[in-house]
């Protein structure tokens, strides 16, 4: 039991890359391969579709996902570990089997965890929510979904069934990591700090390339190696908690003391109290050593007692945002563009909807004129001239440099009903017709606005539950 | 505190973007911050200049909370967490960034003090 558990992320969010997942589950020689797809309102958005369609609600990639891994995975007994079943769990572990028959597999396991899902206990109680003074009751008719952040040890009697895929809803992310590792080594659910290292390495894997070169290049000043193929993380993790973060052989990315340290903090308030269903982690002494080439040496973390209360994020509906956006681009853009926000404030104000939350604003850099963009300004040897004349003080130049080549009014307002949304979108693209000259480029567009309010929940207001499926050729 | 921003030989004003990287999050209705060293002997300079006043000045008009302070020598990083900072959070905002991702880059734009003597 000496040799170093490997564990890979395969995802860091819904939407991520699928390459890299099958590069880790073939090459990585790995024990467990965990993809964490669910941000705070990706359950939201997918319990609603569960209600369009009772087979719905989970990871809409899962079945590609799946289909680029389980043959290496099955085949080199790594088992993976998700939360894409988000609103449908059950539904994700039938769809699961449904990818396994297509590949020809002689056989797949699969542990399907439930009892995140919390609705029903809040229709009944009511508690403070955690941003302001109000509580549950507060959300009446508006609630979506309520799921409990469920710790590894919901995951733990599915690990003892010898799984080849487990598949979850709502999970804290560092404990899809940290649930493997307790199967693995064997660490009581009091051991705080071998819980507390086990976060860290969850932590510094669920985000998958931000901790491998993703997200931190900067031209000429931090340059990542082949950022175009990053290679996503894996762990080798000790007996006792400690680990290397690395990548795989021959992809993009880094690995080093800066790449782990932004992850290590990222997202979390208190270092040294960041509180997880499972242990409260202490990241406030972490070591990272840089052991080898995109190897870094994680130690040092620790943890004290649970919390004795599990977080909930309840799925509120708040109204629509409606959105619109027009170009103005040459000598004057800006201008033209602040004569536009007049327009369209006075607009709003007829409308009746100028009381309404909103921002107007103006963006842009080079997306009108392209290699174009500040040619106006003159050729080169001009530029020269005019770069001195501001420098000796000339006020007309100075404001000519200060000038965009372009900007974009973006109007948005927060908006009661659809029809009142949509009214925004067509009164930025009334300005074609009507506002000053030569805009261009209009977007517009309409979004429900599904937020997402938080608050805790005693422990016995969850029941997780285990539900075998099995496919078998 | 010292005085006016430092320069290279070259006279441009050194800034806290040469001697450190930022990245920032969302939680809820906070942004976190975090600060890194890009060599880990830069850090004493960056513990004593990187007051939460200075943070919070960067911010000003953004944040509308209060702004706390996490100084982690182990890793060579400051951390900040900032209270309203994000328009409602995330779910809610009307802001094209709605998770605060580019507010980092702001704070890099602090001009560095002069390098004076030890503890000045």
């Amino acid at each position: 039991m000496n040799r170093p558990f490997r564990i890979g992320a395969g995802a860091g969010y819904s939407g991520d890359r699928i390459d890299p997942a099958r590069d880790l589950a073939e090459r990585g020689q790995l024990d467990a391969l965990v993809f964490e797809c669910l941000a705070e309102r990706t359950i939201a958005l997918a319990q609603m579709r569960r209600q369009q369609d009772p087979a719905a609600g989970f990871d809409p990639l899962l079945r590609e996902r799946l289909r680029a891994v389980l043959p290496a995975c099955t085949r080199q007994a790594v088992t993976v570990i998700t939360n894409m079943g988000a609103a449908n769990p059950p539904a994700a572990g039938r769809a699961a089997l449904e990818v396994a028959r297509e590949l020809g597999l002689p056989r797949l396991r699969v542990a399907v965890v439930t009892g995140d899902d919390v609705l029903a206990w809040l229709a009944a109680h009511e508690v403070p929510l955690l941003d302001g003074g109000a509580t549950t009751a507060s959300l009446a008719g508006r609630i979506v979904s309520a799921n409990a952040y469920l710790g590894a040890d919901a995951l733990l009697p599915a690990l003892r069934g010898q799984p080849d895929l487990v598949i979850t809803g709502r999970v804290a992310d560092p404990a899809l990591f940290l649930a493997p590792l307790m199967h693995r080594f064997g660490w009581a659910p009091d051991d705080w700090v071998r819980l507390g290292r086990g976060i860290a390495v969850g932590h510094l894997l669920e985000c998958a390339a931000q901790v491998s070169g993703g997200y931190i290049a900067e031209p000429g000043r931090l340059d990542v190696p082949a950022l175009e193929d990053v290679g996503f993380p894996l762990a080798e993790v000790g007996a006792d908690g400690d680990a290397v973060i690395t990548k795989l052989a021959g992809t993009g990315g880094r690995v080093d003391r800066l790449t782990c340290t932004a992850q290590l903090l990222y997202e979390i308030e208190d270092p040294a109290r960041y509180l997880q269903p499972d242990v409260t982690a202490d990241f406030s002494r972490v070591q990272l050593r840089e052991a080898g080439s995109d190897r870094v040496a994680v130690s040092g973390a620790a943890g004290r007692e649970r919390p004795a209360l599990l977080k909930v994020s309840v799925g509120v509906r708040e109204g629509f945002i409606g959105e619109g956006q027009i170009s103005y681009a040459g000598p004057g853009a800006k201008a033209r563009g602040e004569l536009a926000l007049r327009v369209l404030e006075h607009r709003l104000r007829v409308a009746g909807l100028d009381r309404l939350e909103h921002r107007a604003e103006l963006i842009g850099v080079n997306a009108m004129h392209g290699a174009a963009a500040g040619a106006w300004r003159g050729p080169p040897a001009d530029t020269l001239e005019t770069i001195a004349a501001a420098a000796a003080g000339d006020g007309r130049w100075q404001r000519i440099l200060a000038e965009p080549d372009e900007v974009r009014v973006r109007l948005a307002v927060r908006c009661a009903t659809r029809a009142e949304a949509e009214r925004i979108g067509q009164e930025v693209e009334s300005l074609y017709l009507n506002g000053p000259a030569a805009g261009g480029g209009v977007t517009q567009g309409v979004r429900e606005v599904l937020a997402v309010a938080s608050c805790l929940v005693p422990r016995d207001a969850v029941q997780p539950a285990v539900e075998w499926l099995e496919w078998v050729r | 505190m010292s005085g006016g921003p430092s320069s290279t030989s070259a006279g441009v004003p050194r800034r806290l973007a040469d001697i450190a990287i930022a990245r920032s999050g969302d939680k809820g209705n906070r942004a976190t911050l975090s600060v890194i060293a890009l060599e880990a002997a830069d850090y004493p300079l960056l513990e004593r200049w990187l007051t939460v006043e200075r943070v919070a000045a960067v911010y000003r008009g953004v944040v509308q909370g209060a702004v706390t302070r996490y100084p982690l020598p182990h890793l060579a990083a400051v951390h900040f967490v900032m209270d309203a900072a994000l328009a409602g959070g995330v779910t809610r905002s009307l802001a094209l960034d709605a998770h605060g991702k580019t507010l980092s880059s702001a704070v890099l734009a602090l001009p560095l003090p002069d390098a004076g003597p030890p503890g000045a």
